[in-house]
């Protein structure tokens, strides 16, 4: 029920629910009629399932969560605790 | 692969495993749920248990919508498919899955046309080129792929295409994890929760198994670091004392899901009263029929189906493993009478299945293999 | 590992270990997909049926002596549909296919047969495209196609044309390959990115509406293996062809009863198929080949063998993906690209698309 993939918007057809998707350079029409209310331009990134998409990938959340990640491991409290004994 | 590399960083994997194993109580054993069969699916095959410490257990749930489906619906199915002038179309984790008397496959090889498709947009475009045959489409998946289902139905009735129709074996969450957390003797500490269905449904309705069960939860993504933080946030909730629904794949789940796709599903299914869940038995109000509306592409209306209630082979025990309870290698005939050549049971034949997931992945200890691989 | 569980995983290895016995009623699409299936299908009835010491080595060709001269044959019978497709067509597939089997045994191609089973109907300008692929392609390879045979069946019964194409050569070097002579320390190779065939099949199909500028990958080894042969000495090469570079290192360790350990970040795969198997589901391990070669060599020729195939154009992408070890004997390990581990055991059947 999972297998759902990030793909970018490369183009939307006019007058459809479809838009062309593009991941890693494999193409394929995607429906994004779930998606109405997003305003999709070509440039997004949608996430796609069985050929349509579930949902818009919120980019700064990605870099929010990354973020997140980059700072919980042991060189950054090393980092912190370097600080703190200089100060 | 944008969204998707980053997000498989070894060197972030490693610190994240620093972080869980600082985290973790010595004194406690800790059991967590991934729901989702394709959270089991990514741990086996990233090889995430070898990033957790040995007091963390990973229980696989039975959110793998193929695996609950009962041996008399594959039955129903390749009925339909003999029936004259039928294709009958499905995704490609349905092609072995065995029923009373074979799987799709071995229905093929006797002459059934059954043919693959990666979208039911594409049945639906079968459907419009073969205008003499009667298209079938075997609809599975949680609330992840029923609102895909949805939209062809709308499209199918836009376009007036008559030679269509969904046999609908669409199942809900939400009670496959109330049947878990009713299940007596299984201890569990908190819940990885299915990331992509909570695009479609939100994280709102796991409330119950906080309020109710008092266990975190937190919905979780499909990548490796994904999974790592998820558990990390489970560690966390635990050891302040918290008992939430959180969640850690943002960058895709919506709180409030998606209202369109529920909005789609709505219109064109209904819940059945109850439904039969392989190895969980009869579940009230956890599958999906379709609408009055559109009644014209019922299958079930259109094909009178055997319908019989196929019990489980008395060896399998797929059920116990599917809740969690048994892991893959204690079920009687895990890797002997059930092998992925010779599957008995749906947890062998699917490609997330617990079972098929720990015979072709895991098989050997962690230790063993890790010792082989450095 | 509790001790349940250690029984259990002994239960599965001795029954592993078991002969093969063919239960299924009817031949399913599995047993044409080169996975367990297969195996099956061909150590319990073939094998059975044909056994000889040489069919016995269950390599891709079978070597023998005729009069102090080591000649090699394989047969190989081409099905893909669609016959043509980006990169090539059946008529490419039914050259290269005979004579790559001949080439990873060291042997250089001498002739071809080619047997063609037509369908009633089948448009005999396609036909001719096919025969002049075959000729370009025997010409690029360095052989001659020196007989043949043309059968026609009822419409429905084939689909468009199928060729069986059988090839012999001889070995002229001094080399003994096969995958029983590999050993721990032994270092595996592979001639540039995989499953470029297997998928772009999987896409020109058109049933998954899939578009790429992909091309298969279909092309004659020879001068590769050449190059590799003058340069290193070689264990054992298998091109992966159906079932994937999974299937052929699986064959070669339970042949050789080693582990192979894969890195499998080092494995070159292009963004395209990566992209494809992530949408499909399918892991690239698997998918078919059609222009590349697996080689395993002794571990301290390794750089030798890598610089001899990337200064080939065939090879410009090769790469060192992994190593023999001996224990657990007959299984593939890998460590995977985020660092954990996971066995990459033999498929039973195709690779399929899967939603979940």
């Amino acid at each position: 029920m999972c297998l759902a993939i990030p793909g970018q918007i490369v183009g939307l057809v006019p007058g459809t629910d479809l838009a062309d998707a593009d991941v890693s350079g494999v193409k394929r029409k995607v429906n994004v009629g779930l998606l109405d209310d997003e305003r999709l331009a070509p440039g997004d990134w949608i996430l796609i399932h069985v050929g349509f998409a579930l949902s818009k990938i919120d980019e700064q959340e990605a870099r929010a969560t990354l973020e997140l990640l980059e700072t919980l491991g042991p060189a950054f409290t090393d980092d912190l605790n370097a600080l703190r004994e200089e100060e | 692969m944008r969204f998707v590399d980053e997000f498989r960083d070894s060197g972030l994997g490693r610190e994240l495993a620093a972080e869980i194993a600082r985290l973790a109580d010595p004194r406690r054993h800790y059991r967590f749920m991934e729901v989702c069969g394709g959270h089991t699916h990514t741990i086996y095959k990233h090889g995430i248990e070898d990033f957790l410490p040995p007091n963390i257990t990973l229980v696989h749930g039975p959110g793998c919508p193929v695996c609950v489906i009962p041996m008399g619906r594959v039955d129903d199915a390749i009925h339909i498919a003999s029936e004259p002038g039928v294709i009958l179309t499905c995704f490609g984790d349905m092609m072995r899955v065995p029923g009373g008397r074979g799987s799709f496959l071995d229905a093929k090889a006797a002459g059934a046309d059954i043919r693959m498709v990666y979208s039911p947009a594409d049945a639906l475009a079968i459907a419009r080129r073969e205008p003499a045959r009667r298209v079938v489409f075997m609809a599975i998946g949680f609330e992840t792929t029923a609102p895909s289902t949805a939209l062809t139905l709308r499209a199918a009735a836009r376009a007036g295409i008559r030679n269509f129709s969904v046999f609908c074996n669409h199942v809900t969450i939400v009670p496959a994890i109330k049947a878990i957390l009713d299940s007596p003797g299984l201890r569990l500490d908190g819940f990885l929760g299915p990331g992509h269905v909570s695009t479609v449904i939100g994280c709102r309705p796991y409330r119950f198994i906080v309020d109710a069960f008092h266990r975190p939860v937190v919905v979780s993504g499909f990548e490796p670091l994904d999974i790592l933080q998820s558990i990390y946030m489970l560690l966390k909730q635990l050891s302040e004392g918290r008992c939430e629904v959180e969640n850690q794949y943002t960058r895709v789940v919506p709180w409030d899901g998606n209202p369109r796709a529920i909005e789609a599903i709505r219109e064109t299914m209904k819940l059945r009263p109850f439904f039969e869940w392989r190895g969980l038995g009869f579940i009230s109000e956890s599958a999906l029929e379709l609408a009055e509306a559109y009644a014209a592409f019922d299958a079930e209306r259109i094909f009178r189906l055997p319908g019989v209630r196929v019990a489980d082979p008395k060896a399998c025990q797929c059920g116990e493993v599917l809740k969690g309870v048994l892991k893959p290698w204690e079920c009687k005939v895990f890797g002997t009478a059930c092998t992925p050549e010779t599957p008995i049971g749906t947890c062998m034949v699917s490609s997330e299945g617990a079972c098929a997931a720990y015979y072709n992945f895991g098989r050997f200890t962690r230790e063993r293999v890790r010792e082989a691989v450095r | 590992m509790s001790d349940l569980e250690r029984t259990v995983l002994e239960r599965i290895e001795r029954a592993r270990r078991r002969k093969p016995a063919l239960a299924d009623e009817r031949v399913t699409m599995a047993h044409g997909a080169g996975g367990k299936a297969t195996h099956t299908l061909v150590s319990a009835l073939f094998l059975e049926a044909f056994r000889n010491p040489l069919l016995e080595r269950m390599e891709d060709q079978a070597v023998f002596a005729v009069n102090g001269s080591r000649l090699a044959i394989t047969t190989d019978s081409f099905v893909v549909s669609p016959l043509f497709f980006p990169g090539g067509s059946i008529g490419d597939l039914a050259v290269n296919g005979s004579v790559n089997d001949l080439s990873v045994a060291g042997a250089r191609p001498l002739y071809l047969t080619a047997g063609f089973i037509l369908e009633e109907g089948f448009p005999t300008a396609d036909l001719r495209r096919i025969v002049q692929a075959m000729s370009a392609a025997a010409g690029a390879a360095g052989v001659s196609i020196a007989a043949g045979d043309t059968k026609v069946v009822e419409r429905g019964k084939a689909d468009g044309c199928f060729i069986n194409t059988a090839a012999v050569g001889v070995i002229e070097r001094d080399v003994c390959l096969g995958a029983a002579s590999i050993r721990p320390g032994d270092a595996v190779l592979v001639s540039g990115p995989i499953g470029d065939h297997g998928v772009t099949i999987m896409l020109a199909r058109g049933e998954l509406d899939l578009d790429s500028a992909l091309v298969s990958d279909t092309a004659p080894l020879c001068g590769l293996v050449d190059c590799l042969l003058d340069a290193a000495p070689v264990r054992a090469m298998r091109d992966p062809t159906r079932g994937g570079v999974a299937t052929v290192l699986n064959e070669m360790a339970a042949a050789a009863g080693v582990a192979i350990a894969v890195d499998e970040a080092a494995v070159p795969v292009r963004a395209e198929v990566r992209g494809a198997c992530e949408i499909l589901g399918i892991d690239p391990l698997y998918a078919a080949c059609e222009g590349r070669l697996v080689a395993v060599v002794p571990g301290k020729a390794a750089e030798a063998a890598l610089g001899a195939m990337r200064g080939h154009p065939l090879g410009a992408g090769a790469a060192i993906i992994g190593e023999v070890r001996g224990d657990p004997p007959g299984l593939v390990l890998l460590k995977t690209q985020f660092g954990g581990t996971r066995i990459a055991d033999m498929l039973v059947g195709d690779p399929l698309p899967r939603i979940c």
